[in-house]
C-alpha cells in the first residue's frame, strides 16, 4: 500500500513540472539563477544516490562487490563506452566479484 | 509486478523511476522517496519551457504532450529545423519510447521473477551505474563537480544518522550552496571592481577640493 503511495505522488509531481514547463510563461523560468539551480540539482541527486547505492547497506556504509562494479562503470565512462556498455560492465564485475568472494 | 509496470506507465521519467525503487527498496519512507524522485523530474520542466516555443502546441493539447516530455523527446525536437519537422521528431520519439519503455518494464518485471534472485547476478549495481552514466556527462565544470562531490558526502556522512530517504534531500542542498558560494564569489569580484572605481572617483574629488583651497 505505501509503495502505491509513492508512485502515486511520484506520478502526480513528474507529471505536474512537465505540464508547468509547458504552461508557465517563460519569463518564470528563465531567470539564470532558477536555471542555474535546475542544471545544479539533478547533479545533486544524482551523485548522492550512486554513492548511497554503491557504499550503504541499510544505514550501514560497507565497501563491497558493488565498488568493484562502480568502478568498472568508472572505466567504462573514460573510455566513452555506450550507456548499454557502461552498465552491462558494473553488473558484469560486480557478478564476477561476488562469485569469486563468495 | 504491477507497481513497477504502472510506474513506467505515469510516470515516465527513467532516473525518477530508479530514486523511487532505490528509495523504497532501502526501506524509505514512501513521501521522502517520492520527494527524491520529484526533484529529480524538475529539469523537464525546463525541456517543457524550450518546447513550448519550438512546438507551439494549441493549449487543449498540452496535457497530453505533458507526458512525453523528456531527455530523449527534447532531445530529437530540438535537433529539427522547422515547427512541422520538431512536431512529427516529438510525436514519434514519444510514441516509440513510450511503447518500448513499458515493454521492455514489463519484460523486466517478468523477468526478474524467473531469475529469482538478482543479487547473485550483480543486477543490485545496475542501479547507480545507471544514476552514473546519466551524471558523467553533467560534470562540465568545476561548479558541477563541486557539487556532486559535497552530494556524495552529504548523502553518505548523514546516512547512519537521518532516517531513510533523508540523506539524499539533505544532499540535494549541496545545489543551492554551491550556488551560495558562486553568487558570493561574482558578487565580491562586482564589490572589488566598484570599490576600486570609487577610490579612484574619492582620488578626483580629493585633488578637486585641494585646487579649491
Amino acid at each position: 500500500m505505501n509503495t502505491w503511495i509513492a508512485i502515486g505522488a511520484t506520478a502526480l509531481g513528474c507529471y505536474a513540472v512537465k505540464l508547468a514547463g509547458l504552461l508557465v510563461p517563460a519569463g518564470l523560468l528563465e531567470r539564470p539563477l532558477v536555471r542555474r539551480f535546475a542544471a545544479l540539482l539533478p547533479v545533486a541527486l544524482l551523485a548522492a544516490l550512486t554513492a548511497q547505492q554503491t557504499f550503504a547497506d541499510g544505514r550501514a556504509l560497507v565497501l563491497d562487490a558493488r565498488a568493484a562494479g562502480l568502478a568498472a562503470a568508472v572505466v567504462a565512462l573514460v573510455l566513452r563506452a555506450p550507456f548499454l556498455l557502461v552498465v552491462a560492465a558494473a553488473v558484469a564485475v560486480t557478478a564476477g566479484a561476488r562469485a569469486l568472494g563468495g | 509486478m504491477w507497481q513497477t509496470c504502472a510506474l513506467s506507465l505515469m510516470v515516465f521519467t527513467g532516473a525518477s523511476q530508479f530514486a523511487l525503487v532505490g528509495a523504497l527498496a532501502a526501506g524509505g519512507n514512501p513521501l521522502t522517496a517520492a520527494a527524491g524522485a520529484f526533484f529529480l523530474g524538475v529539469r523537464n520542466a525546463f525541456y517543457g519551457l524550450r518546447l513550448s516555443q519550438s512546438l507551439a502546441l494549441p493549449r487543449a493539447v498540452r496535457p497530453f504532450a505533458a507526458h512525453w516530455v523528456i531527455d530523449e523527446t527534447t532531445a530529437v525536437s530540438l535537433a529539427q529545423r522547422g515547427r512541422r519537422a520538431a512536431r512529427i521528431g516529438f510525436a514519434v520519439t514519444g510514441l516509440t519510447l513510450y511503447l518500448l519503455w513499458n515493454l521492455t518494464t514489463l519484460l523486466g518485471a517478468l523477468g526478474a521473477e524467473a531469475i529469482g534472485d538478482t543479487d547473485a547476478w550483480g543486477l543490485d549495481v545496475a542501479g547507480p551505474a545507471v544514476f552514473l552514466a546519466l551524471l558523467a556527462p553533467m560534470l562540465k565544470t568545476a561548479v558541477e563537480r563541486a557539487v556532486a562531490g559535497l552530494a556524495v558526502l552529504l548523502g553518505l556522512g548523514l546516512l547512519p544518522v537521518l532516517p531513510a530517504g533523508v540523506p539524499v534531500l539533505a544532499a540535494a542542498l549541496a545545489a543551492p550552496a554551491m550556488l551560495y558560494v558562486e553568487g558570493r564569489r561574482a558578487a565580491g569580484r562586482e564589490a572589488a571592481g566598484r570599490e576600486a572605481a570609487g577610490r579612484e572617483a574619492a582620488g578626483r574629488d580629493d585633488s578637486g577640493q585641494e585646487e579649491e583651497r
